[in-house]
């Protein structure tokens, strides 16, 4: 199984590689089709408002990849979104340069109370991350007065998540995608990455090898916190307000788009571009659902909207199951 | 206690499992002492039956969530299987047909909803059991989908009614207490005894403890498997039918929102082992009360509901870490 899960990325390429390159091409082809189908698809507005809210899954997402290769899981992002979010709200009037780093490191206090339940204290991820998830949700609403908390209109806050360059680029995606990139060049250039993948492959193996396997879990879950937490700043930001009850389930979407990005979870192996793509897939299946009942040819309500979600996962997970057994792996 | 041989056969085993019953009893104890002491008019019925009421659906679900921890899986699906069945249960008995045929519409909005419920867990077994899905994952499905369909069933509409017959359910009372209290406490009797004393019971721990091992000595891994979440998701289906019995409203977005959660919780505190291969079903009833105790003693006192969840989370973590000492994954 780790063998398998290292050869693996040998074909790792910008994209991902192998298996996790059929997602970008599913990608690839839902925009092309989206394109051609609906007029305002590819228009300035709707590119820049869907990448400025799923900046906020991509982040969530890659944090929880790195987690997930370690064998691990992280039940609390959601949670610390939404505490993310109320942070920076509070902190908005201090302006950007404040209530920005105050968020992040929100997250990242969050991330190293879940490194030491987990490394320390040696409770299984699962556990760790719902009571954290449980504690950081008690925290938001505490904090919040149980209610929304609006942002300073008056200072730079909202400039982060309303601005974009070029009229087109939200400057959120852009921050996620350097997020994505340290991710991405962690995983791929420092022994720290190589070790990531290895405590997932074999944690027992990898330790014995010498490996600092404790620095690589700290590593995961603080870098997933600090996700977490940006992607709460971004929330303030974009939409006006820190929300102390939004996030609820958004873990488990992200963990939706690590497994749609081929990343298995047992851990040892993943990808983090092809977590982005998987990501933006989910995203894009919203977008293209708004746009069809737009044309009024069909008529879903936002309650299809789920559970259309939900057979997509199926679907995923079927093909993936297809395609791991003649190879053999995992 | 009667706990002996509620884990697995063994006599350290047992021992230990009955220790950290033991453990949480003396804990439960010590909170009803407390709450005599410093919560006014703790002492009456009517506090037992508003706790009873609120504890027996979050009961029900964590029995189910049990059986299926102890297989080694999870199942994220409870709530919105939940929603499901008491999405349809008012859609049956409201229908003109069940107003028609008020006595076989009554029969028919228990049996349906519960047999649907079912359905959905067949469906998580069965990708757990032959496609191999991991269970969280094998789960997500209907986790995210589940809510999703009782939704386009009710168009997303509250549905409200008045039907004394089925709303007992929720809010009848027999010697006192309420109807769920009773049925939470005998469905821990029942699957108490399956686990002791059934094939399916040693198969299904056999199973959680090592699902290879289990596989080559003849256990039928993927009818246990497939057993076990049926009956998780038809446990799910009548704690659903019970909140819309207990508010005669049916609110799709909302029965069982986050119940994965509590139930989980309850399991976890009562003693079993995301590992696998431990059932302590009466440690579950015990840990979904301390929970709820906990809940109620903070609340009754003066402190704000969220920080009930600030604690329910060190609750979860102390009882974790108080498990066995050992380390996992």
């Amino acid at each position: 199984m780790t063998g398998g899960g290292l050869d693996l990325r040998r074909f790792a390429r910008p994209l991902g590689g192998g298996v996790h390159l059929t997602v970008w091409v599913v990608l690839a082809l839902l925009v092309l089709f989206g394109t051609l189908r609906y007029e305002n698809f590819a228009s300035a507005y709707n590119v820049s408002s869907f990448l400025g809210y799923n900046a906020m899954f991509v982040l969530i997402s890659v944090g929880m990849c790195l987690v997930i290769m370690t064998g691990g899981i992280d039940l609390s992002v959601g949670s610390v979104v939404a505490l993310g979010s109320v942070v920076a709200a509070l902190l908005s009037p201090q302006g950007l340069a404040v209530a920005l780093p105050a968020g992040v490191a929100t997250g990242l206090a969050v991330g190293a109370v879940n490194a030491a339940l987990i490394v320390g204290l040696g409770l299984p991820p699962f556990m760790a991350t719902l009571a954290a998830m449980l504690a950081a949700k008690g925290l938001a609403l505490i904090l919040a007065d149980s209610g929304t908390v609006p942002v300073d209109w008056a200072s730079d806050f909202t400039g982060l998540g309303m601005n974009t360059v070029a009229g087109l680029l939200p400057w959120t995606i852009l921050i996620a995608a350097a997020v994505v990139l340290v991710a991405w060049a962690v995983l791929e250039r420092t022994s720290m990455g190589r070790t990531i993948l290895a405590v997932g492959g074999n944690a027992e193996a990898a330790h014995l090898m010498g490996l600092k396997t404790a620095r690589a879990l700290v590593f995961v879950y603080v870098f997933s916190g600090a996700c977490a937490g940006l992607a709460g700043v971004f929330l303030a930001s974009g939409y006006g307000a820190g929300q102390p009850l939004e996030g609820a389930g958004w873990e488990l979407a992200a963990i939706a788009a690590v497994v749609v990005g081929g990343t298995l979870l047992t851990g040892g192996m993943g990808s983090v571009p092809a977590t982005v793509a998987g990501a933006l897939l989910f995203g894009l299946v919203f977008n293209l659902l708004n746009f069809e009942n737009g044309r009024g040819t069909i008529s879903l309500s936002a309650n299809w909207q789920s559970v259309i979600r939900g057979a997509f996962l199926l679907v995923v997970i079927l093909l993936q199951v297809r395609l791991a057994r003649p190879g053999g792996r995992a | 206690m009667t706990a002996a041989g509620l884990s697995a056969p063994g006599a350290p085993r047992r021992r230990r499992a009955d220790r950290r019953l033991l453990g949480l009893a003396a804990a439960l104890a010590a909170l009803l002492v407390l709450n005599v002491a410093v919560t006014p008019n703790f002492l009456n019925l009517q506090t037992l039956a508003v706790n009873a009421s609120q504890v027996a659906t979050i009961a029900i679900v964590a029995l189910g969530m049990t059986l299926v921890i102890a297989s080694g899986g999870i199942d994220l699906s409870v709530g919105a299987v939940m929603a499901v069945a008491g999405a349809l249960a008012p859609l049956i008995f409201l229908s003109p047909w069940g107003v028609a045929n008020p006595g076989p519409g009554l029969a028919a909005s228990v049996a349906v909803p519960l047999l649907v419920a079912a359905a959905c867990g067949v469906f998580n077994g069965a990708l757990v059991a032959f496609l191999g899905v991991q269970p969280i994952i094998a789960t997500l499905i209907l986790f995210i989908s589940g809510r999703g369909i009782a939704q386009v069933l009710t168009n997303g509409n509250l549905q409200t009614f008045t039907n004394p017959d089925f709303t007992w359910l929720g809010t009848g009372r027999v010697l006192g207490l309420p109807v769920q209290g009773w049925i939470a406490l005998a469905l821990t009797l029942v699957i108490a005894l399956v686990v002791r004393r059934t094939i399916y019971g040693r198969q299904l721990l056999a199973m959680g403890g090592n699902a290879r091992a289990a596989a080559l000595a003849g256990v039928p891994v993927a009818r246990v498997t497939i057993a076990t979440y049926t009956l998780a998701a038809t446990l799910a289906g009548l704690a659903g039918l019970i909140v819309v019995a207990q508010n005669s409203a049916s609110d799709a977005a909302r029965i069982g929102q986050l119940m994965e959660l509590d139930a989980i919780a309850a399991a976890v505190v009562g003693g079993a082992a995301l590992t696998g291969g431990r059932a302590p079903v009466l440690g579950t009833l015990l840990g979904a009360v301390f929970i709820q105790l906990v809940g109620y003693t903070l609340i009754a006192n003066g402190v704000p509901d969220e920080a009930t969840l600030i604690v329910t989370a060190g609750i979860i973590v102390a009882a974790v870490r108080l498990q066995d000492g050992r380390r996992r994954g």
